[in-house]
C-alpha cells in the first residue's frame, strides 16, 4: 500500500514536473513571441530567426499563423494574440484557449517580402526534420540559397539523423556553406571548399563566389581554381542547353513549317490559313482528349495516339475541301491565293471562337510526357525531348512518302514541270488537291504536337504562321532537307541570340538577318534550279 | 486654262472625283460648324473624326494601289509606313503635353518618366517642331521603303518571296515598337494629345480643320498619282507588272522604277498614318501588325485595284461596313471580312470600279460600233466557236 502510493507520488511529481517544463518552455518563447509585434520590419526579421532558433516545437505553427496573417498585436507592443474562428474573437497564441479581455486596438501584424522570405527560410529550418523526404529535401535546397550560421546545430542534429544519400548530400553542402561563412579553422573550410566544388552547378559558383572575399588568405588560389572550372565546364553546358533549346524550338518550327513547304513547293501557293490548319488540329486533340476521358477513362495515357491520326484526317479533308471549292478557282494567281487563304484563315478562327469560345482549353499531357529529368547539366523535359522525336519521325515519313511512293513520284513530277507530268497521264489536278490534303494533315499533326506545349487558343495559328514562312522562305521551297535545315539554323540561331539580345530583339535580329538573306539567296538555302523555277 | 491643262495630264473621273474630295473638305467643316442640330445636314462632331479616319484609310489604300495595282508589288507591310508616320506625328504631339502630362515634366514624356529616363534620347531632338516632324513623316517613311526597296528589288524578290519579306519587316517593327527599350511608349504606344499648332486637339474646330486637311491631302495624293500612272513612266510600269522580264530586256531599269514607287508609295502612306494619329488620339504598335496590312490590301481588292479611285471607294465602304457590323453584329464581324476575301478574289478579281468601269467599256464599244442587239449574239456565238476551235487561243 505504502509503495503504491510511493509510486504515485513519485508518477504525479513526474507529471508535474512535465507539465512544468512544458508551461516553462511556452513561458520562455513567449517574449520572443510577443517581439514579432513590435518595431520596424528589420528587428521583426530578427525576431522570426530568434524565435526559429528556439527549436521550440510550436514555432513551425505561429510562423505560418504570421505569414497567414492570422496573428494580431496591439499598436503600441504588448502580448500578441491568434484570430478564432469566429469574427472579432481571439485566443492565445501559445495555448489556443479564448481570450476574454483582449484590448479593442488589435492589428494585423504586417508583412513585407523580407520578413516574408525570413519566414520561409525559418520554416524550412523547422522542416529539416519533417518526416517526409521531400520536404526535407526542400528545406534543405532552401537553406542552400539562404544559409545562416545560426541553422549550425540544427543542422548538425538533422544531419546526424538522416539516411537519404541526396538529402545528405544536401545537408552537407548546406554545412561547408555554413562553415565558409564562420570564423571555423582552414582544415574544416578547405573541406568546405572541396564539398561545395564538388557540386559544380551555379548555385556553387554563387557560395564560392561570395566565400571568395571573406576567406583566408591562403584558400584564396583554391576557391579561384574551383570557381574558374566550374565556370568553365558550365559555360560548355550552358552551350549544350542552348543547343538542346533551339533543337526544341527548331522541331516545333520544323513541324509547322513542313506542311506549308509542301504545298508551297510543289503547287506554287502560299497557304495563309496554314497556321488556322495547325489550330484545327489542336482542337481535334482536345475534342478526341474530352471524348476519351468521357468513354474510356482508362486510356487517357494513349489519347495521342488516337489524336494523330484523328487530326491528319480532319485537317487533311478540310484541306481538299479547301483546295476544290476555293483553291483551284485561283491557281496561276498566287498573290490572289494568298489572300483568299487569310479570308480563310480569319474565318476559321473566328468558327473556332464560336464554337469553343475565346478562352485557352486544357489539353493534359499524359503522364509519360510530364516531367523533367537531368543529364550532366542539361534539364530535359519530357514533352519537348517527345516532340523532337516526332517531329524527326514525321520528317523521315514524309521523304520516304516522297520518294518512295507512287503518290511522291507524281507529286514531285508535277512539281518540276507541270505541264509535261500532265502530258504523261498524272491527273495535275487530282495530285494538287492531294497535295493540300497532306500539307494541311501535316499541319494538324503539327497541332497535336503543339497541344502539348502551348495554349490551345484560336489564335494558336497566328502565332507560327509567320515564323513557318521564314522557315520556308529561308530553306527555300521543292526540298524537304531545306525545310529541315532551315527549321534548325532558325530555332538554334534564335535560343543562342536570346541571352544576348533578349528574347524579343533575337527575335527581331533573326527577322531582319532573313530579310538581309533573301537578298542573298531570293529563293532560299536549298532553291530549285533548271526551267521550274520561273514558272 | 488651268482646266485644259489639268484635263490634258488626267482622266476626267479622276478630276470628278478629286473635285468631289474638295467639296466635302469644304461641305464636312461647314455643316458640323455652323449649321443648326437641327438642319438634316448637319453633321454630328462625333462623325468628322470618323469620317477623317475612312479618308485616311483611302489614302493609305490609294499608296498600296500605286504598287500593287500598278507595279504588282504586293506590299504586306504597307501598315508598317502608316504606323510610322503615326508615330512621327505621335511624337511631335507628345512634345506639345509638355508639363500637362500626369508626372508634368516639362522636358519628358509621361512614359519616360515613369520608366526613369534620364534625359530625351537623341531620335527626339526636334520634335517639339511641326515642321521638322511633318518632314520627318515623309523622310522617315521613304528612307525605310527606299532602303529596304533597295535591298529587295537589286536581288530581284518578286512575287510572293517580297509579299513575305515585306510581312517580315512590319512584324519586326511591330516587335520593336513593343519594347519599352525604343523610347517609343512600348505597349501603350503614344496618347492622351493635347494641342496640334497651339489649337485644343479636342475642338470642333481644329477636328474639322483635321477632316479638311485629310480629305485635301487625299485629293492631292490623287491627282499626284494620275500624274504618275498617266506619265510615260507610268506606262513602263504597267509594263513591269504585266512583263518584267521583257521590260527589263527592252532595256529599262526595272529596279529603279520599281524603287521610286515603292518610295513614293510609303511616303504617302506615312503621311495618311500622320493624319490618321491627331483624328484618333492615339498610336500604338498594334498599328503594325500583319492583320492590318493585310485588310488594307482587301480594301483596294474591293473597289478595285489598277484603279485610282476603287482604293478610295473600297476603303471607305469596307470601312463604314465594319462601322456598322461590329457595332451591330460584332462576332460576325471576321466571318463579313473572312468571306470578303475570298469572294473579292474569287468573283471579283478587278474589284467594283473594275467590273464597273469593263461593264461601260464593252457597252460603248457595241454603241460605237453601231450594233444591234443581233449581232451582239452574233458576235457572242462567233467567239464560242472561235474558242471551241482552237483550245490555246482561249488559254
Amino acid at each position: 500500500m505504502y509503495r503504491a502510493i510511493q509510486t504515485f507520488l513519485v508518477a504525479l511529481c513526474l507529471l508535474v514536473s512535465c507539465l512544468a517544463t512544458g508551461l516553462r518552455a511556452q513561458e520562455d518563447i513567449r517574449p520572443l513571441v510577443d517581439a514579432l509585434g513590435v518595431g520596424n520590419f528589420p528587428q521583426k526579421v530578427q525576431a522570426v530567426n530568434a524565435l526559429a532558433a528556439s527549436g521550440d516545437p510550436k514555432v513551425a505553427e505561429i510562423l505560418q499563423n504570421l505569414s497567414d496573417g492570422k496573428l494580431f498585436a496591439a499598436k503600441n507592443g504588448g502580448p500578441i494574440y491568434l484570430a478564432g474562428d469566429s469574427d472579432g474573437s481571439f485566443v492565445d497564441v501559445l495555448t489556443g484557449t479564448p481570450v476574454a479581455d483582449a484590448p479593442g486596438n488589435l492589428t494585423k501584424i504586417r508583412l513585407n517580402n523580407s520578413l516574408r522570405g525570413a519566414i520561409t527560410a525559418a520554416m524550412s529550418q523547422l522542416t529539416l526534420m519533417s518526416p517526409d523526404r521531400s520536404a526535407r529535401l526542400a528545406a534543405a535546397q532552401d537553406l542552400l540559397r539562404d544559409a545562416n550560421p545560426d541553422n549550425l546545430d540544427l543542422l548538425n542534429s538533422a544531419l546526424a539523423e538522416e539516411k537519404d544519400t541526396e538529402v545528405k548530400n544536401t545537408m552537407e553542402a548546406v554545412r561547408a556553406v555554413i562553415l565558409l561563412k564562420t570564423d571555423a579553422s582552414v582544415a574544416e573550410k578547405e573541406a568546405a571548399i572541396e564539398m561545395v566544388a564538388s557540386r559544380g552547378n551555379r548555385d556553387a559558383l554563387t557560395i564560392l563566389k561570395a566565400a571568395l572575399t571573406s576567406a583566408p588568405v591562403e584558400l584564396k588560389p583554391e576557391i579561384e581554381r574551383h570557381i574558374s572550372s566550374i565556370e568553365s565546364s558550365l559555360a560548355v553546358w550552358d552551350v549544350a542547353q542552348n543547343l538542346w533549346y533551339g533543337l526544341s524550338l527548331g522541331s516545333v518550327l520544323l513541324l509547322a513549317a513542313i506542311g506549308l513547304a509542301i504545298t508551297f513547293g510543289v503547287m506554287g501557293i502560299i497557304n495563309m490559313a496554314h497556321g488556322e490548319m495547325v489550330m484545327l488540329g489542336a482542337y481535334t486533340t482536345y475534342v478526341v482528349q474530352q471524348t476519351v476521358a468521357a468513354v474510356a477513362p482508362g486510356l487517357v495515357d494513349y489519347t495521342l495516339a488516337f489524336a494523330v491520326p484523328m487530326a491528319f484526317l480532319f485537317t487533311g479533308l478540310v484541306g481538299i475541301g479547301i483546295e476544290r471549292s476555293i483553291i483551284r478557282w485561283l491557281y496561276g494567281r498566287p498573290l490572289e491565293t494568298l489572300l483568299a487563304t487569310w479570308g480563310l484563315s480569319l474565318i476559321l478562327q473566328q468558327s473556332i471562337r464560336t464554337i469553343f469560345g475565346p478562352t485557352n482549353r486544357q489539353v493534359d499531357n499524359p503522364s509519360w510526357m510530364s516531367g523533367a529529368f537531368d543529364f550532366g547539366g542539361l534539364s530535359i523535359t519530357y514533352n519537348r525531348m517527345w516532340i523532337i522525336v516526332f517531329s524527326i519521325g514525321v520528317f523521315i515519313a514524309l521523304l520516304l512518302l516522297l520518294k518512295r511512293s507512287k503518290f511522291g513520284l507524281q507529286m514531285r513530277a508535277v512539281t518540276q514541270n507541270r505541264r509535261m507530268a500532265s502530258s504523261m497521264g498524272i491527273r495535275t489536278p487530282w495530285v494538287d488537291a492531294l497535295t493540300f490534303g497532306l500539307g494541311s494533315g501535316i499541319a494538324g499533326i503539327a497541332g497535336v504536337a503543339l497541344s502539348q506545349i502551348d495554349n490551345v487558343s484560336p489564335n494558336l495559328g497566328q502565332n507560327y504562321i509567320i515564323d513557318s514562312f521564314m522557315v520556308v522562305v529561308f530553306g527555300g521551297v521543292g526540298n524537304l532537307w531545306g525545310t529541315l535545315v532551315g527549321a534548325l539554323t532558325l530555332g538554334i540561331a534564335n535560343k543562342f541570340l536570346e541571352p544576348y539580345a533578349g528574347a524579343v530583339l533575337g527575335k527581331i535580329l533573326i527577322l531582319v538577318l532573313i530579310i538581309l538573306f533573301i537578298q542573298r539567296r531570293p529563293r532560299g538555302l536549298f532553291a530549285l534550279k533548271g526551267r521550274a523555277v520561273e514558272q | 486654262m488651268i482646266s485644259q491643262m489639268l484635263l490634258r495630264t488626267h482622266e476626267k473621273k479622276t478630276l470628278i472625283v478629286a473635285f468631289l474630295i474638295l467639296l466635302a473638305a469644304a461641305f464636312v467643316p461647314l455643316s458640323n460648324l455652323l449649321l443648326a442640330e437641327s438642319n438634316p445636314l448637319h453633321i454630328p462632331g462625333y462623325l468628322v473624326p470618323l469620317l477623317g479616319k475612312y479618308l485616311c484609310y483611302a489614302l493609305l489604300a490609294l499608296a498600296l494601289d500605286l504598287v500593287w495595282g500598278y507595279c504588282g508589288i504586293l506590299s504586306l507591310g504597307h501598315g508598317a509606313f502608316f504606323a510610322l508616320g503615326g508615330y512621327a506625328m505621335g511624337m511631335y504631339l507628345m512634345r506639345q503635353i509638355g508639363n500637362r502630362g500626369v508626372y508634368a515634366n516639362p522636358d519628358l514624356p509621361d512614359f519616360m518618366v515613369f520608366l526613369n529616363w534620364p534625359e530625351l534620347p537623341w531620335y527626339w531632338y526636334g520634335f517639339s517642331h511641326f515642321g521638322f516632324a511633318a518632314l520627318m513623316v515623309i523622310v522617315v517613311t521613304g528612307l525605310l521603303a527606299f532602303v529596304f526597296g533597295w535591298l529587295a528589288f537589286r536581288s530581284r524578290v518578286t512575287g510572293v518571296y517580297l509579299s513575305i519579306i515585306t510581312q517580315a519587316m512590319t512584324y519586326a517593327l511591330l516587335l520593336a515598337f513593343f519594347r519599352n527599350e525604343m523610347g517609343f511608349g512600348g505597349n501603350n504606344g503614344l496618347t492622351d494629345f493635347k494641342d496640334i499648332l497651339g489649337q485644343n486637339i479636342q475642338a470642333a474646330g481644329t477636328r474639322a480643320s483635321l477632316f479638311a486637311a485629310t480629305a485635301i491631302a487625299l485629293a492631292l495624293a490623287l491627282l499626284l498619282s494620275s500624274a504618275i500612272v498617266r506619265s510615260k513612266y507610268g506606262k513602263v510600269l504597267v509594263g513591269v507588272r504585266d512583263a518584267e522580264s521583257r521590260t527589263r530586256f527592252l532595256g529599262y531599269r526595272v529596279e529603279n522604277m520599281k524603287l521610286f514607287i515603292f518610295t513614293i508609295s510609303a511616303m504617302m502612306a506615312g503621311v495618311a498614318g500622320a493624319l490618321y494619329v491627331p483624328q484618333v488620339g492615339i498610336i500604338n504598335p498594334g498599328e503594325f501588325a500583319p492583320a492590318n496590312s493585310i485588310e488594307v490590301v482587301i480594301w483596294t481588292a474591293v473597289g478595285g485595284r489598277g484603279t485610282l479611285i476603287g482604293p478610295i471607294i473600297g476603303a471607305i465602304l469596307v470601312n463604314f461596313g465594319k462601322s456598322i457590323f461590329t457595332a451591330a453584329f460584332p462576332e460576325f464581324w471576321l466571318f463579313a471580312l473572312g468571306a470578303l476575301f475570298v469572294a473579292t478574289t474569287l468573283f471579283l478579281p478587278k474589284g467594283i470600279v473594275g467590273t464597273v468601269e469593263q461593264y461601260f467599256a464593252r457597252r460603248r464599244e457595241y454603241k460605237a460600233a453601231g450594233e444591234t442587239e443581233k449581232t451582239y449574239q452574233e458576235d457572242k456565238a462567233a467567239a464560242l466557236t472561235a474558242t471551241t476551235a482552237s483550245p490555246q487561243a482561249a488559254e
